[in-house]
């Protein structure tokens, strides 16, 4: 009964090739049963895969040992944050960390917590709160998971002055796909600690992660908000406040242009000093921190995407823009207006609204750029010239400040980022890969860098511009070393560095 | 460590992965043509291996790019399809779409039974299908996600006096594809059932007489914007379904002495 099935192809050049069959292992084929269909982030796009959900380190063994038997290869997911296809793995298996959620150890006297990879961010402030301590980086969502947040090192509004959350990560361990575990930190395996932290789940699989948190004398955060008329008002606003600020966010309107272009609003927070909170065990409570699911106390958060979803095009977006920028304008007036607020509100505004559910099939993708202070106020203002240009204005423009870190695949510098959300269609898209296409020009010209959290479009050419052979090499031969045989793979490496 | 023949999908260049069993000629070779021009990244199967790889020479020629890789196959060989199905998944990075379209009619006398004809009709254009389209049923049942289509014909419609185990095939093939609707569609799946009239191909050579015929290429047209649409059943062109409904409606004492 059995016949040799030749696959062979075709190339355009109109030379046929078979490639033989046989080197392929014979092998039984994993069950449909683990075959899941997972979401990027950004909804607009997704992957087929063999998904397990290990709770040990045997069960994670297990894994690579099986996908090895298979000739399958592994990709890693934490919470699923990233936008793009970092933590997707077409027809192959995807590790979802999510049941290795243990925190191992918590010492409230010097701030270190040892967690499994699988703890979200929310499990981890929610334990530490009411003690008085406080992440170091937060991101704009709680629903990451720390060992997905190191593999992408991520930053928070604090990132020019805390760098990502490696620079609070003391040490971990590592396993590789050939199931040792190795103890990595700035003195131990010193080259491997700072490859992996950003290195995108490309060497191993974190087990477990010391990080150090951050003491706090209150649940409240001293918040100002400022509207501001451009992009240079906002970069000088940044400027000025950066030696004496905590947190500094800017919201941008994409749409104006002119002399209003880059307008929008600078959300400036400190930290409360020692004895400033008469009440402190008060505002630290679990309880205060909680985001409500309710908008003003009465309309559930759950309704808003239906009516979010009209609003979603180029003219409807306009206008929500200019509502919102207009309101901030009238509110805060020319002094800004300051107010309190706890540390989860002000942070996690990505799980305080409902964005997501309203995107619509297309789903968005965010084109994130970091680029060195110098250069920054032109490029960002070309940035936002060209996206207007071809009719293809951004949803929600995010301004944050950055330092350098040591981190080899690092996305940080001394400079600005700019997050771009841009939502998708059928009938946009292709003017996407074009406008993606030329930023990326943009961006390189002034020494500019990317995030692998983020991308949804770089090639594997924009990525050896950025990052430079030299580190590549290095990450390669690491990559050598911890996977020899090539086992972890995700649809993001396959994409950019193979 | 896996071999991507098509190459890693990007983010924002989506492609319909699809499966094409029967590729080779007819309405399948005019299909995989029409597919790929419509941007589809399309595994094509088919017997006749030198026909499917010349078939997918000329439509990744005509896309400028590898959208199109051959596998060759026999439908009959029932035992490989469980490896190969898995291997082209892994091959596409995925699965949107599946179409059985292999087919075969010998040509049968008035009086003709000859049990070999009608075994391979049978085995090729019905268990064959079940075959692939099991694999592929089981897939999108655990993934929720996908489209299943199959030509039929409109001779599967009725048990006619002229081609007995032709009209069983396709009559059987109707029957299992509603099972598999009713089961996955439940399951986010559309299943779409194509009932071609007379078209241009091999197979035409049997009927006695012809009329509305449609070229192989006006048919893949057709059926591939009914895949798009999400068709349940569907007629090509779309006239036959009267013409069946008629047949349909028949009474047995005046059909059994039509020479239909």
């Amino acid at each position: 009964m059995m016949k040799t099935t030749t696959p062979s192809s075709t190339d355009m050049t109109g030379n046929s090739r078979r490639s033989a069959q046989a080197t392929a292992p014979p092998h039984m084929r994993l069950s449909d049963d683990h075959l899941e269909r997972v979401w990027a982030w950004g909804l607009a796009s997704d992957s087929v895969s063999y998904v397990y959900r290990p709770a040990t380190l045997e069960d994670l063994r297990a894994i690579f040992r099986l996908a090895r038997e298979q000739g399958l290869t592994v990709g890693f997911r934490g919470g699923g944050n990233s936008y793009g296809d970092a933590a997707l793995n077409d027809e192959n298996i995807l590790v979802d960390f999510r049941r290795m959620s243990r925190v191992l150890d918590w010492d409230p006297r010097s701030g270190l917590i040892r967690v499994e990879p699988g703890v979200t961010l929310r499990q981890l402030w929610e334990y530490i709160v009411e003690d008085g301590w406080w992440p170091p980086v937060v991101t704009g969502t709680m629903k990451i998971t720390m060992g997905g947040g190191l593999g992408m090192n991520v930053h928070g509004k604090n990132a020019w002055k805390m760098g990502p959350i490696g620079d609070h990560t003391i040490d971990f361990e590592l396993m590789l796909p050939d199931g040792e575990v190795i103890h990595c930190s700035r003195e131990e395996n010193a080259d491997v600690f700072h490859a992996a932290i950003g290195g995108f789940g490309m060497l191993g699989a974190f087990t477990s992660i010391t990080l150090q948190m951050k003491r706090v004398y209150s649940g409240l955060l001293n918040v100002e908000a400022a509207s501001c008329g451009n992009l240079g008002e906002m970069m000088s606003y940044f400027e000025q406040h950066l030696d004496e600020s905590d947190y500094l966010v800017g919201w941008i309107d994409a749409f104006p242009g002119g002399d209003t272009l880059g307008r929008g609003q600078v959300h400036r927070a400190n930290y409360l000093a020692p004895g400033e909170d008469p009440a402190p065990q008060e505002t630290l409570a679990l309880a205060r921190q909680q985001i409500p699911d309710t908008i003003a106390g009465l309309v559930p958060k759950a309704w808003l995407p239906p009516f979010m979803g009209p609003f979603y095009n180029n003219l409807g977006w306009r206008l929500v823009c200019w509502a919102k920028y207009m309101s901030s304008r009238i509110k805060e007036g020319p002094s800004g207006a300051r107010y309190q607020q706890p540390h989860a509100h002000f942070h996690f505004l990505l799980d305080a609204i409902p964005f997501k559910n309203a995107y619509g099939p297309g789903g968005i993708i965010q084109y994130q750029v970091f680029i060195p202070a110098a250069r920054a106020g032109a490029t960002l203002a070309t940035l936002l010239e060209m996206g207007r240009a071809h009719g293809m204005p951004n949803y929600l423009s995010v301004l944050k400040r950055h330092r350098p870190d040591p981190f080899l695949l690092t996305h940080g510098l001394d400079g600005y980022s700019m997050a771009m959300d841009f939502h998708l269609s059928d009938r946009n898209r292709a003017r996407m890969r074009q406008l993606a296409r030329e930023m990326d020009e943009v961006v390189l010209d002034a020494g500019g860098r990317f995030y692998f959290a983020k991308d949804s479009t770089l090639r594997p050419e924009v990525i050896r511009a950025f990052l430079g052979s030299e580190a590549i090499a290095q990450f390669r031969a690491l990559k050598q070393r911890c996977d020899p045989t090539g086992l972890i793979e995700t649809n993001l490496w396959r994409r950019l560095f193979t | 460590m896996t071999s991507h023949p098509f190459g890693q999908e990007r983010p924002l260049h989506p492609e319909t992965k699809t499966i094409l069993v029967g590729a080779s000629s007819g309405i399948g070779a005019a299909l995989l043509q029409e597919l790929v021009r419509r941007g589809h990244r399309v595994a094509a199967l088919a017997r006749r291996g030198d026909l499917l790889e010349e078939n997918c020479r000329q439509a990744n020629a005509a896309a400028g790019m590898q959208r199109a890789v051959a596998y060759e196959h026999d439908v009959t060989d029932f035992g490989t399809v469980p490896a190969l199905f898995e291997q082209i998944t892994a091959d596409l990075g995925g699965l949107d779409l599946i179409i059985y379209v292999a087919g075969v009619q010998p040509p049968v006398a008035a009086h003709e039974y000859d049990f070999a004809k009608d075994h391979e009709m049978v085995q090729v254009n019905l268990l064959g299908a079940m075959a692939w389209l099991n694999e592929a049923a089981s897939r999108f049942t655990h993934v929720r996600h996908g489209q299943i289509a199959a030509l039929g014909s409109v001779s599967g419609d009725r048990g006619r006096v002229a081609f007995p185990g032709y009209h069983t095939s396709k009559g059987a093939l109707a029957i299992y594809l509603e099972s598999l609707r009713n089961r996955l569609s439940r399951r986010g799946v559309t299943v779409t059932t194509v009932k071609p009239g007379f078209v241009d191909t091999r197979l035409l050579a049997n009927a006695a007489k012809t009329f509305w015929v449609i070229s192989p290429e006006e048919a893949a047209r057709q059926i591939a914007d009914a895949i798009e649409a999400r068709k349940q059943v569907v007629y090509v062109p779309g006239r036959w379904r009267w013409v069946s409904l008629i047949i349909q409606l028949i009474p047995s004492f005046i059909f059994r002495r039509l020479s239909i």
